[in-house]
């Protein structure tokens, strides 16, 4: 159940996420040497546009993405119509994206 | 037939419709015996009632296809001990993803609707005032037709393609590889048409690239590169504003 439209947003939403992935793997592999702590993270996040913006893309990316990797994984395996697969792909897009941006939000707003 | 002579225990599916059960038959076993000779003797000799089908018996009609071992195969070109076990025992069925008929004849009507439905049919637009096409056997369009259109039409692809087993609207690879090869064609006109046909939601972009298809082709055609040039065409097609399928 995916036309060419789907087909493009979940091609294109990946290839903004592979540099967003390497980026925040790097950072992740950066940031524990010399241990781990909540209050260095949000040093370097809090205030910052640069890490609002890099996850908040990711975020959106990852929303649109996943929702329609799951929408083919749902219709193979129910089989359920059209019309319900469209409100579950957007339902899953959104509670992906709120969550996402929420803890966007949590980590990089002052 | 001698006691003592060597026996294939064969398990056939027998039934109709959503409902059957497997039967065993033991069949002697011969050299060079093809799974088409185990059924065509089990009709000969054990139960005339069985129902299964068959043309050519020689690879090139695409009528005797089933599922053997849980595999799609084309019968009379799979040879016994290459699929045998052990202890001589063997499963045959009616091909998957297609409904039964009876016995092991299953209906072949919804994957060559399929093909019409992906337009894989020729689109003519020239009349008999217009000068024959030229086509050069030399290019990279022609040749990629040359080994598409060796498909023999027989669904084994269709049988062993997992996403056809989940959705029932996907068109399959049989369909999307004859369509890509109507879309290469250079006489064809209504190239969007196609186009269009193949972007819908059961066409190329459901195709997950597992290879089943190509895995599994007796005549070792590779339809993930059709679809994989179908869903490139398409989608360049889809940014340039080319269409709003």
């Amino acid at each position: 159940m995916l036309d060419v439209r789907l087909y493009l947003a979940q091609r294109i939403s990946a290839l903004i996420m592979v540099p967003l992935v390497l980026g925040h793997l790097a950072v992740m592999i950066y940031a524990i040497q010399g241990g781990l702590s909540a209050a260095e993270i949000l040093g370097r996040t809090k205030g910052s546009f640069f890490w609002f913006a890099f996850y908040g893309l990711f975020v959106l990316a990852v929303s649109v993405h996943a929702s329609i990797g799951v929408r083919a994984i749902v219709h193979e395996w129910t089989g359920i119509g059209k019309r319900a697969l469209d409100i579950f792909t957007l339902g899953v897009g959104f509670i992906l994206s709120v969550l996402g941006a929420w803890s966007v939000m949590a980590v990089t707003l002052t | 037939m001698p006691a003592d002579e060597p026996m294939l225990r064969v398990s056939v599916w027998r039934g109709s419709g959503t409902k059957g059960e497997f039967e065993n038959f033991d069949v002697p076993v011969r050299e060079n015996q093809t799974i088409l000779d185990i059924v065509s003797w089990i009709q000969q000799y054990a139960d005339p009632t069985l129902s299964y089908r068959f043309a050519c018996r020689v690879g090139m009609c695409g009528s005797c296809a089933m599922m053997v071992n849980g595999e799609p195969r084309w019968t009379c070109r799979t040879h016994v001990n290459k699929v045998a076990s052990h202890d001589n025992s063997l499963t045959l069925e009616p091909l998957r993803n297609l409904p039964v008929i009876k016995d092991l004849a299953a209906d072949l009507a919804p994957f060559f609707e399929k093909w019409v439905e992906a337009e894989a049919f020729h689109h003519p637009e020239s009349t008999r005032e217009d000068e024959i096409a030229a086509v050069d056997p030399e290019s990279a369009e022609r040749a990629g037709i040359d080994a598409a259109i060796e498909c023999i039409n027989c669904a084994v692809c269709y049988a062993a393609c997992d996403t056809v087993a989940g959705n029932v609207d996907y068109l399959g690879p049989a369909a999307l590889q004859r369509a890509w090869t109507q879309f290469q064609d250079e006489r064809a006109g209504s190239k969007d048409a196609i186009l269009d046909a193949v972007s819908g939601s059961g066409g190329c972009h459901n195709c997950h690239s597992m290879g089943s298809c190509a895995h599994y082709c007796p005549n070792e055609l590779n339809p993930l590169i059709a679809i994989a040039d179908l869903k490139r065409i398409t989608a360049w097609r889809r940014l340039k504003g080319g269409s709003n399928a």
